[in-house]
């Protein structure tokens, strides 16, 4: 077809102006449709395995209503979707911007450790202080401790190059026996036990509670201004900051990075240490929010389900927020549908990783569900 | 098409809602053993159960998967049930802190005194020493190497107990006997000894009955819950000359039937029958709060039946056993500690 010049460039703008518009649509599918169809998927799969192993129809029915109230059903299901998702969201930030910077730091489970202990360390120790002093400097003692703990994983990969997969986990498993060995100090134990518990945050260093007044038993706290100043922190530090642009360069294409004359060690370290420091602000925002104390257990595992957040996330700040509360809530409402269903706490688990499957593979959903998506534009013109 | 899909949901979720029945309804948390534990968990849960089959009540409960979950999970149950109960002295915080945010709530703990005592909460504990105590005699009366073990899971009272009263045991069975049979694995002066550290652990079972076995022990109580199973296994492969199980909590020869035979009996824990005892208490109305001591006197505690291992046992041995018991009843002898 032959058509003059001005035309054929409109048809150029035009068709790129469409393009844009696609890519838009495109990631608007894998952010709201995919998540939508990958938990009807995972349900329906759940389902089935509920009803191999012996579980009726009713029940099943009645754990999904459960799932939903228990999650954001009510305002004391948000408060508790809200509170499960304030460590998993710090610590899966820490771990995204690694994700970005090259790094596959598997240390936030210990790092939360260390950083938690610290906090409640720091704020039974200065009980005199006032809450505006205690809170703030309680959870930069976490930070701080967090961030030197994955700094020794981030120093061991830039001086020997160590892996730092390697070097976190063993780190982790350090973690755990020095977590029980400082709770047994007479110092750090509290007294009358003889279990390893530490002595209680006094009541000045506890964030305080943002929903008491509407009813004691709601736990939210003030973590939740944390992870939101959080969010937004890793979003400029990554995007709008030099040495955020450093990490993902180094994160891209490392030998680029260094030929562009960047310090690969110090980046390793740095990113590292960040990644720790938000850890370990995870662990102190759970001893200082809804624990009060440091216990063998304390971490729960929210350093390796902040692993799988930060991947679903797609390690971006505002993914890793939605991933939170995704898991925050498939928490929450598990714990429902145990109450009202009765339903065994392990096949909840296996709902839950599905759900996380579904949304992690995109292209399967794709497949399986065709006709909920826009077809992808065929070649030629 | 999303919205169909998603209207779709919806309406399974709405056709498979029910209206719950207002029956009188019992709680459990449970520690993060599981309630199919085979021993402290199930124990306290076949209570409740009892209930329910014999008042025809509902009954509901949580399994705890970490310590975290102790707050949320008591929370979930608060206007939900008519008593709660948790499972466990690490759940002693917990309770506490939910009782006195919920003065109208009955709760019950299992493992827990507390001093001064809740005006909504029964503390149930046992006095396990008691029945650790004959275990110790009966087992070093049984003992082919002279050398007895035993392990705990954490170094708490509840478990300790079990230990104080075994090594007593133990003692006294020398005295008697001017025999030199020695308990590895505690020290009721020093209150230390060995610990898995987890209750959840089979593998750490195994590996603490494998040392107390290459160090002599050819008798092992561990006191940790599920961990012990592990213990069985490695019994149930060396076999029942070598080393034997000393169950704890349940009667582990009918909760753990697969390696039933290598249980030489069990120190009972009845905490079955004390909640039971506080749930038809908060269904008749006569619930105060306070304690609840289970004792040998009131088979709050005792030794389980020695199943695979009746003739085994010399009949003189019994019949000490049984005047022991006589004993420590009666107070003529005190199980020390």
């Amino acid at each position: 077809m032959s058509t003059s010049i001005g035309k054929r460039e409109l048809d150029e703008t035009g068709r790129k102006l469409l393009e844009r518009a696609m890519r838009g649509r495109e990631e608007f599918e894998d952010l709201v449709i995919v998540p939508i169809f990958a938990v009807i998927v995972a349900l329906i799969l759940g389902a089935l395995v509920m009803l191999a192993t012996g579980v009726d129809l009713e029940t099943i029915g009645r754990s999904f209503v459960a799932l939903a109230k228990g999650s954001f059903g009510s305002i004391n299901a948000v408060s508790e979707t809200l509170t499960s998702a304030i460590p998993l969201v710090l610590a899966g930030l820490g771990l995204g911007l690694g994700f970005r910077a090259g790094l596959f730091n598997i240390g936030a489970e210990g790092q939360i450790l260390m950083g938690g202990l610290a906090a409640a360390i720091f704020a039974f120790s200065f009980p005199g202080l006032p809450s505006f002093l205690l809170i703030p400097l309680a959870l930069i003692a976490g930070a701080l401790v967090g961030a030197i703990y994955a700094g020794i994983a981030g120093v061991l990969k830039a001086a020997t190059g160590a892996h730092e997969v390697i070097t976190t986990i063993m780190l982790n498993l350090s973690s755990y026996l020095i977590l029980i060995y400082m709770l047994k100090r007479p110092y750090v134990q509290v007294a009358g036990r003889s279990d390893p518990v530490s002595k209680s945050v006094p009541p000045a260093g506890e964030l305080p509670r943002l929903l008491d007044w509407l009813d004691p038993n709601l736990r939210l706290h003030a973590g939740l201004f944390l992870m939101l100043a959080a969010v937004a922190f890793v979003w400029w530090v990554l995007f709008r900051s030099k040495i955020g642009f450093a990490f993902r360069a180094s994160g891209a294409n490392p030998d680029a990075a260094r030929y562009a004359g960047m310090k690969s060690g110090l980046i390793i370290v740095a990113a590292m240490a960040s990644a720790g420091a938000l850890a370990g602000l995870a662990g102190a925002a759970q001893v200082q929010g809804v624990l009060w104390r440091a216990t063998p257990g304390f971490s729960a595992g929210i350093g390796f389900d902040a692993i799988a957040l930060a991947l679903l996330g797609r390690s971006h700040p505002v993914g890793i927020l939605f991933a939170g509360i995704l898991f925050g809530g498939l928490e929450a409402g598990g714990r429902q549908m145990q109450v009202d269903a009765g339903v065994s706490i392990d096949l909840i688990g296996i709902i839950q990783a599905l759900i996380i499957v579904f949304i992690a593979a995109p292209l399967l959903v794709r497949a399986l569900f065709p006709w909920g998506f826009a077809r992808a534009p065929k070649g030629g013109k | 098409m999303t919205f169909l899909s998603k209207f779709g949901l919806a309406a399974a979720l709405v056709a498979g809602s029910v209206t719950a029945a207002s029956a009188f309804t019992a709680c459990q948390v449970t520690d993060v053993g599981g309630i199919d534990d085979a021993g402290f968990n199930q124990t306290a849960w076949k209570g409740l159960e009892d209930v329910k089959t014999s008042d025809g009540i509902e009954g509901r409960f949580l399994e705890s998967q970490a310590e975290t979950d102790y707050a949320p999970n008591i929370n979930s149950f608060i206007g939900q049930c008519d008593v709660i109960i948790t499972v466990g002295f690490l759940m002693g915080d917990a309770t506490k802190a939910a009782a006195e945010a919920n003065p109208d709530q009955k709760f019950s703990i299992v493992d827990f005194a507390y001093d001064p005592t809740i005006p909504n909460v029964v503390g149930q504990v046992y006095a396990t020493n008691q029945g650790g105590f004959l275990a110790g005699y009966l087992a070093a009366g049984m003992s082919k190497t002279g050398v007895l073990g035993t392990f705990g899971g954490i170094n708490i009272p509840p478990v300790t107990d079990f230990m104080d009263g075994f090594v007593h045991g133990a003692n006294l069975y020398n005295e008697r006997h001017g025999t030199e049979v020695t308990v590895l694995g505690w020290n009721p002066e020093s209150k230390e000894g060995l610990f898995t550290g987890n209750f959840e652990s089979l593998d750490d079972g195994r590996a603490f009955a494998q040392n107390l076995y290459d160090e002599g022990a050819d008798i092992v109580m561990p006191v940790a819950g599920p961990v012990g199973l592990g213990s069985a296994a490695l019994a149930d492969e060396l076999g029942t000359d070598a080393l034997k199980i000393i169950g704890v909590d349940a009667d582990q020869y009918m909760t753990d039937t697969e390696k039933q035979h290598v249980y030489l009996t069990s120190v009972l824990k009845r905490m079955d029958a004390t909640v039971t005892q506080v749930i038809k208490s908060a269904m008749d109305g006569s619930f105060a709060g306070g304690l609840v001591v289970g004792t040998l006197e009131n088979d709050g505690v005792g030794l389980a039946p020695y199943h695979a291992f009746e003739d085994a046992v010399p009949a003189e041995l019994k019949a000490e056993i049984e005047e022991i018991k006589a004993g420590i009843i009666d107070g003529s002898i005190t199980v020390g500690g």
